[in-house]
């Protein structure tokens, strides 16, 4: 499987050849994020050091003078530390600031609690007017950095650490804001993005052995929310399971819900982190200890069925 | 201005005056009526609260009309309680302490890449030196050598609440600054001439930032309020207005 860190190196530095305003700054997490390729601009790289805050609003500044900055460093320190920085002063504005942020949810998964961030989504998406997306595998992530560099505003790019999956053609189309039908299924609908989309494809087909029929739904994007898509799987299936790397508290699940409880209400149920913090351990054991696999989506799936209209007799 | 609105920081407000008159009418490069000019120098109120007096600068300087002073922080008004964008003349939004001098390095870094020769200015509080985040920017201005940025810190030796010295010591403010790699200038706050004359000494400094530590009094210019903390917070009585307005009227000679 590719490296996460390499290509996403790649991708800013086939960018920087083709936008002579692009800056990368980081805090002193270059090489662990991969950003610190783009060193091949040595005028245009600045490892600011271990300061966030100082991070952001150098690049709100960088910004505000027409230059397109793109700020990575882990989600926790990004979207944590840096957060009054990113509502106040970046996104007031509506500056055009490009958050990369990684080692999002479990994967910093030896590191432990400080650093597995479950709370990001929610600290993002509620700031106006900022971009908010989960790319799946590497055609998302390159697609979905090309598109931040080359549209207005603020973006918070979620991703993740070690390998990245191949799972989509980087020919397909692909849309901020347009979520993707990976399968079609009227007996539930399964909504997930970034990290856990493979385990929620995988709890597809354990559900078709069974003769389960699931919508699958790539939602990558939760910010623009594509609302018609949840009410389309809302009505085709009834029932949802959302999933996603991140507290069951006001990210991915919470938006799903917040859209289907005003369109179309149907029984769901919110896959993650249940309001909880991390702990050191090997990544397949704490998705275990977690509930995050494929079976356990599948559980989740047969669980939510159960919980449907009935129709009256 | 504030009196209109009946809310707003006269305290800090009254302390930058001759500042920011100074940096609009006599040292900085702008155009009023072209306030996006991509060679403009530009200015970051990081002490946002004291807003009103940027705005009534910008007014007399032309941005835009006087009469919209007395909109302030009213609804809909183009003169928000802190800068604001709407606002014709700012150039970044302000209002929470610490955050402004990184922009200001921001927008310095991006002159440098540009080859452009626009300054950047910065003007914070004293109490504001309690945010991390000043630090942070100000290494990062001197270790990146960003001589282009020229921070003028507000020295009125009050905050919110109390003394600055009676909350966390600032003293002495000017080694810590120094030893952060800035040039620093001590200079009386209220002093056209000695304003002028540090603007000139930061701009024939080429390898270092400068920080100027403007002494100044707080509530300057009107005798019940200078060098009290409860001017921080403060709208006044009809009566007291009138006095304030006599006070102000009275032509001070800076020699």
């Amino acid at each position: 499987m590719p490296s996460l860190r390499k290509e996403l190196g790649k991708v800013l530095v086939e960018l920087g050849k083709e936008h002579k305003d692009l800056v990368v700054i980081t805090g002193d997490l270059g090489k662990s994020t991969g950003v610190s390729a783009f060193e091949t601009f040595p005028e245009r790289y600045f490892n600011l050091g271990i300061s966030e805050q100082d991070i952001v609003g150098t690049a709100a500044g960088l910004a505000s003078a027409g230059k397109i900055p793109v700020v990575s460093t882990y989600a926790v320190f990004l979207a944590g530390r840096a957060w009054e920085q990113i509502r106040n002063t970046v996104a007031r504005d509506r500056l055009n600031v490009k958050m990369i942020a990684t080692h999002s949810g479990i994967s910093p998964s030896a590191d432990g609690a400080s650093h597995q961030c479950f709370e990001d989504i929610a600290l993002i998406r509620t700031i106006p007017g900022t971009t908010l997306v989960l790319p799946a595998d590497l055609s998302e992530m390159r697609h979905t950095v090309r598109s931040a560099v080359e549209n207005a505003g603020p973006f918070y790019i979620r991703l993740g650490r070690g390998e990245i999956p191949q799972i989509f053609d980087e020919r397909d189309e692909f849309q901020i804001g347009k979520s993707r039908r990976i399968s079609d299924g009227s007996d539930v609908g399964i909504v997930a993005a970034g990290f856990l989309l493979q385990e929620a494809i995988e709890a597809g087909s354990l559900l078709q052995k069974e003769g389960i029929r699931a919508s699958i739904v790539d939602m990558h994007t939760i910010k623009p929310a594509d609302a018609s898509t949840v009410t389309d799987i809302a009505e085709r299936t009834g029932a949802i399971v959302t999933v996603e790397d991140h507290n069951i508290l006001g990210g991915l699940g919470s938006t799903v819900a917040e859209i289907a409880c005003r369109d179309k209400p149907v029984p769901i149920e919110i896959i993650g982190i249940h309001d909880r913090f991390g702990e050191s351990g090997e990544l397949r054991e704490l998705m275990e200890i977690h509930g995050l696999t494929a079976h356990h989506i599948a559980d989740a799936a047969k669980r939510v069925m159960k919980l449907k209209d009935t129709p009256n007799r | 201005m504030i009196q209109s609105a009946r809310t707003g920081h006269l305290g800090p407000s009254l302390s930058c005056v001759e500042v920011l008159v100074s940096l609009y009418f006599d040292r900085m490069n702008h155009r009023p009526e072209d306030p996006n000019w991509s060679d403009r120098d530009r200015l970051v109120l990081c002490k946002g609260h004291a807003a009103p007096t940027l705005y009534a600068t910008l007014a007399h300087a032309g941005y835009f009309g006087q009469e919209t002073l007395l909109s302030l922080r009213k609804t809909g008004s183009i003169l928000q309680g802190h800068p604001a964008r709407v606002t014709p003349g700012v150039d970044i939004s302000t209002g929470s302490l610490g955050q402004g001098l990184s922009v200001a390095n921001g927008m310095a870094l991006a002159a440098r890449l540009d080859g452009r020769s626009y300054r950047v200015f910065a003007l914070t509080g004293d109490g504001e030196c309690d945010e991390g985040q000043i630090w942070e920017a100000a290494m990062t201005a001197s270790h990146l050598g960003l001589s282009n940025v020229t921070a003028i810190i507000d020295r009125n030796g009050v905050q919110s609440d109390d003394a600055t010295e009676r909350i966390k010591k600032k003293e002495p403010l000017d080694r810590k600054w120094r030893s952060f790699g800035w040039q620093v200038l001590e200079i009386d706050g209220h002093n056209f001439m000695q304003i002028h004359h540090s603007f000139d000494v930061a701009e024939w400094t080429t390898d270092r930032p400068t920080v100027i530590i403007a002494r100044t009094v707080k509530g300057k210019g009107l005798s019940f309020l200078e060098g009290d903390a409860n001017s921080h917070n403060v709208s006044f009585s009809e009566e007291d207005l009138d006095w304030a307005m006599d006070e102000l009227r009275e032509p001070e000679l800076d020699t």
